[in-house]
């Protein structure tokens, strides 16, 4: 939260720049609330840690709460005195509904990490990196200048590296964050590289006058402005987990709390999107030639790669149910790419079908990583044949898990993914892009295999060879002996963060269902 | 009326939801499988009446009208509508589906297939109505996509879950097979609305492609055509259908044959000729060309099946001769004349009594002996089916006979039709080269007639066996599904003009667009 960087670009006058504190509620909220939580984790005794995450629960309901008045018309503040139209901090419809996506995200993370929380993370700080994550996740897509925007994507990310290394002794989970830190720094650096040259070539930091500028650079300027587009957007390709920068993913995915995955897959993403959508739409349109075909080939490689993969899972290898997660999410970025190329080529409200289709993945990704967090209780090495005969013996998860999976393929009756895959193909025909709608049909073929063959599983017959082998009398020590160390009878109680986790997204997602039109909207109207 | 349409669409869904709860009180009957069973007929049952009364209810006098329409918008920022109606294109379609999905639910009451219980059999099974029926009865492009894809889960675990041999793999060809067809269909889909600024099928139909450039056209003919050739299937894109309907249940194998392969020649009649007359002006003679090419392959790929020695599996042949068959419908479509278009449809509701009946009768055939290999079956003689069963063995012939297209009963008019259109295409077309495919679809119709029978001859002749288990001839339940398909089979062979009077004008005003 240190939008006041700005003020060094204004010269003359006041300098003090009015803020309009409703307009920037919804990430001060998420901060303040990080704040008190680390304070109040000083206080609270053991016994009563679990307090926090309830804290952590209402302060992300208040800042979603506090979008409520934001939700039509478009809201600037910090702008500067000398020149009132460059703002860095906008709320438009764009920034509205990402943040509404990264703080709902977020909440659901936090459903999802209430129980390990008790049993196997460290509260306190578990719930402090989460909301400080979060409030930059949600500063971001308002931010309108380029070190706003820079500032708050560290804010989410750093954070985000402890996260993932919170598993306290496991050696994995330190080795997944020390990858993803290490890459993601060079990202950084290479994107603030970027951000210098533009500012080198353009004089200003904030998007829209960068737009104005880059337009008519002086000749001999020309190659730095473009050096640092390319650069810029190369940190944000990383940020979004596109190809070639993709391969931190599973490592990480599979390291990290399953809750933390699911955040990164979710909320990370978001973040790393609108940070690329705010700089090639806002920014950089007059470079339109440049980063078009260069999202386009970026879309087509990472959705071929992130597919390609995801088919090649091995059922049986440990963790095999979060890897295939994070190699589908690789695809997904794929897909999620192909509008902001369209964006390229025929005017920016394009982006629109990127917002609605995150919008849907937000929800079902995040679903079936509920699913798959429910699932790891009860078998902790969460490998997709574990998924075996879960119809039989939670037959509503097995439900949401295959309607969250049907979605995420676009097949009926995951009628909300159907219809964001056909705003994604629209935007694609509609920009004369027809390779890439070619492309990314038989990438849609390809995985719906993996995701149709993970659904298939959870309705075949539970494998009964291992259950008659038990003997009568043991059952609890037969069962902990071939489902790893958690001893405890097949059908354990579900918590209710996490069941309810489960309904949240699942009700969406069928509301979607029905009124696509509710996601779909942001297709069609000017988000900026 | 209206109501009574989108009754018919979504009353499937709704009782397909209803099927995976705990029956109600009053309703449990013998017990769950038999209650969830007695669901599947009694849901399936009330759309069959109400498919029969919508047809009864139809004003036959202006069948080239939309009718029972509804029209809701439903999601403005992709500008899809909510708009369902039938003409007298679409409305045997719908009949025929309602029928063979009740005799479907018929025949699974008293047969269910081994696998696992009949409650996700009977959900699934009316999911696959619902889609089929919408399918037949939306007029928004998109719609038509939702639907196309609405069959595909269903029908996967169908074949994947109650299957026989080899099911697993068949099931994936299946449905990845058809997904990237339907995809690639997406894409013409989408390319129309956008460049015509509308999706209504309706509206589109009535441009008749004034407002789309040929350019345009030719692409999304090409895509689309794509998409609905791999449904049909078109010759060298057929090559899913022979291992799906080997592995399907019986029931799946009638619906896949019957109805699914429909789809994909409705949304030619329906999409392709009206809306890119100049696109498929472009492709008719390339489709004609393929079409026969599936006839003669098709009739070959049955004789070589048919012969001897060769241990050709039953329901793998009459695969192979609905891929024959398909051909002629093909051709009528590419002929675009009212005369093969009239053709092509009725060969499509003539396939789908014919060949729902055959595949019952197979189906019949295997549980009874076991197998479905023609070698097995017909030992060094012949099954003797005469002999052991005589009305199986009487029905089987009477099958192979419509089959064929023996004139007066269904299939003859649809075959005939469609070559008397490609005898004569459409202005511009090229003459030589239709007269040269239909004098190749002609000596199709002879292997064909070769391969049924022979086939008729290896399964119902022969010496009757003098030891060897009793062989039940036709059961009340089987007599009770397949009636209906007997009966229509004559009924349409000696009265065509019940369908051809309801197809024709329908049929005239789409090859006409806004003209007429």
């Amino acid at each position: 939260m240190t939008p006041d960087v700005t003020i060094a670009a204004a010269g003359t006058a006041s300098l003090v720049q009015s803020v309009d504190w409703v307009a920037i509620a919804p990430p001060l909220i998420a901060a303040a609330v990080a704040l008190v939580v680390l304070l109040a984790d000083l206080f609270l005794p053991p016994a009563r840690k679990p307090l926090l995450g309830w804290i952590t629960l209402a302060g992300l309901v208040a800042a979603l709460a506090a979008l409520v008045p934001l939700r039509t018309g478009s809201r600037s503040t910090f702008c500067l005195t000398a020149n009132p139209d460059a703002c860095s901090y906008t709320v438009d419809q764009f920034a509205f509904v990402i943040q509404a996506l990264v703080l709902g995200g977020a909440l659901l993370t936090a459903l999802l990490a209430m129980k390990d929380t008790e049993e196997k993370l460290p509260a306190g700080e578990f719930w402090f990196l989460l909301l400080s994550s979060a409030a930059g996740a949600a500063l971001l897509p308002a931010a309108r200048d380029l070190a706003t925007l820079v500032v708050a994507l560290e804010v989410a990310s750093l954070p985000a590296f402890a996260l993932v290394g919170l598993k306290r002794g496991d050696r994995l989970s330190s080795e997944a964050a020390l990858k993803f830190f290490l890459s993601s720094v060079t990202a950084t650096a290479v994107m603030l590289l970027g951000v210098s040259f533009v500012y080198a070539a353009t004089g200003t930091l904030h998007l829209t006058e960068i737009a104005t500028k880059l337009a008519d650079v002086p000749g001999q300027l020309g190659t730095v402005a473009e050096t640092g587009v390319v650069l810029t957007l190369v940190g944000f390709a990383f940020k979004t987990a596109a190809a070639p920068f993709h391969f931190w993913v599973p490592d990480t995915y599979v390291g990290a709390p399953l809750p933390v995955a699911a955040y990164l897959s979710v909320v990370g993403k978001a973040v790393g999107f609108s940070g690329l959508i705010l700089v090639t739409v806002v920014a950089f349109p007059a470079y339109a030639d440049v980063w078009g075909p260069a999202l386009a080939v970026l879309a087509a490689l990472t959705m071929t790669i992130g597919n390609a993969a995801a088919v090649r899972q091995a059922s049986t290898r440990a963790h095999s149910a979060v890897r295939l997660l994070a190699w589908s999410s690789v695809g997904q970025a794929g897909y999620l790419l192909v509008p902001i190329a369209a964006a390229a080529y025929s005017g920016d409200n394009k982006v629109g079908a990127t917002v609605a289709y995150a919008l849907m993945y937000a929800v079902v990704n995040l679903g079936a990583f509920a699913v798959a967090a429910l699932v790891a209780r009860g078998k902790p090495l969460n490998r997709l044949t574990d998924y075996r005969g879960l119809y039989a013996e939670r037959p509503l998860a097995a439900l949401a898990l295959a309607f969250f999976l049907l979605c995420l393929a676009g097949l009926p009756p995951g009628i909300i993914g159907l219809f964001a895959k056909v705003t994604v193909f629209s935007a694609a025909v509609d920009a004369g892009l027809g390779w890439l709608a070619v492309v990314m049909a038989v990438n849609v073929v390809v995985a719906l295999y993996y995701y149709l063959r993970w659904t298939a599983i959870l309705f075949r017959a539970p494998e009964t060879a291992v259950a008659p082998a038990e003997p009568a009398g043991e059952p609890s020590a037969a069962v902990g002996a071939s489902s790893g160390p958690v001893a405890q009878p097949v059908r354990s109680r579900v918590p209710a963060p996490l069941a309810v986790a489960v309904a949240l997204t699942a009700t969406v997602g069928v509301v979607l269902s029905g009124l696509p039109q509710l996601a779909l909207h942001f297709a069609s109207v000017t988000l900026f | 009326m209206q109501f009574l349409l989108a009754f018919i669409v979504v009353v499937p869904l709704i009782g397909a939801v209803a099927a995976l709860l705990p029956a109600p009180p009053g309703l449990r009957g013998k017990g769950p499988d038999q209650a969830v069973l007695r669901h599947g007929v009694t849901v399936t049952g009330v759309i069959l009446v109400a498919a029969i009364v919508l047809a009864l209810g139809f004003d036959h006098g202006h069948p080239s009208k939309m009718q029972a329409t509804t029209d809701i918008q439903w999601i403005p920022a992709l500008n899809v509508h909510l708009h369902l109606g039938v003409d007298g294109i679409s409305l045997p379609l719908v009949v025929l589906t309602a029928l063979l999905t009740f005799l479907c639910a018929l025949y699974s009451y008293f047969k269910m297939p081994p696998g696992p219980g009949p409650k996700a059999f009977v959900a699934l099974l009316l999911v696959l109505e619902s889609g089929t029926l919408a399918t037949f009865a939306v007029l928004d492009l998109v719609l038509f996509f939702l639907a196309f894809e609405m069959v595909l889960i269903p029908m996967y675990f169908l074949i994947a879950r109650w299957g026989g041999a080899g099911r697993t793999a068949a099931a994936w060809k299946f449905i990845l097979y058809t997904l990237l067809g339907s995809v690639v269909m997406l894409l013409g889909l989408l390319l129309i609305g956008l460049k015509a600024g509308t999706f209504d099928m309706v509206a589109l139909a009535t441009d008749n492609g004034r407002g789309l450039t040929t350019s345009v056209q030719v692409i999304a003919v090409l895509a689309i055509g794509i998409g609905l050739a791999v449904k049909t299937p078109m010759f060298p894109l057929h090559s899913w259908l022979p291992d799906a309907h080997t592995a399907a249940p019986t029931v799946g194998s009638v619906l896949l044959a019957g109805v699914l392969l429909k789809m994909g020649t409705y949304g030619f009649v329906r999409i392709v000729l009206p809306i890119a007359p100049h696109g498929m002006h472009t492709f008719a003679p390339y489709l004609a060309a393929f079409a026969v090419a599936g006839i003669i392959y098709g009739s070959l790929a049955c004789l070589a099946l048919a012969k001897q020695g060769n241990k050709g599996d039953l329901k793998r042949l009459i695969a192979y001769s609905s891929v024959g068959h398909m051909g002629f419908v093909l051709l009528g479509i590419a002929s675009m004349t009212p005369t093969g278009v009239n053709g092509a449809l009725f060969a499509n509701i003539a396939h789908g009594l014919i060949t729902g009946l055959l595949f019952f009768l197979v189906g019949a055939l295997k549980d009874r002996y076991g197998t479905a290999d023609l070698d097995t079956l017909a030992g060094a003689t012949g099954a003797a089916l005469y002999g052991r069963a005589p009305r199986l063995g009487g029905l089987l012939a009477f099958a192979a006979v419509a089959s064929l297209g023996l004139p007066g009963l269904a299939g003859f008019w649809g075959e005939m039709l469609a070559m008397f259109g490609a005898f004569d295409p459409a202005a511009g077309l090229s003459r030589p080269a239709f007269l040269t495919f239909v004098a190749i679809a002609a000596l199709g119709t002879l292997l064909t007639a070769a391969y049924l029978l022979v086939v008729v001859r290896r399964v119902c002749m022969g010496g009757k066996p003098t030891e060897g288990p009793q062989l039940a001839d036709i059961q009340g339940y089987e007599f009770a599904a397949w009636s209906p398909l007997v009966a229509l089979t004559v009924l349409a062979g000696l009265w065509p003009a019940v369908l051809l009077g309801l197809t024709d004008p329908a049929v005239q005003k789409l090859l006409a667009g806004g003209k007429s």
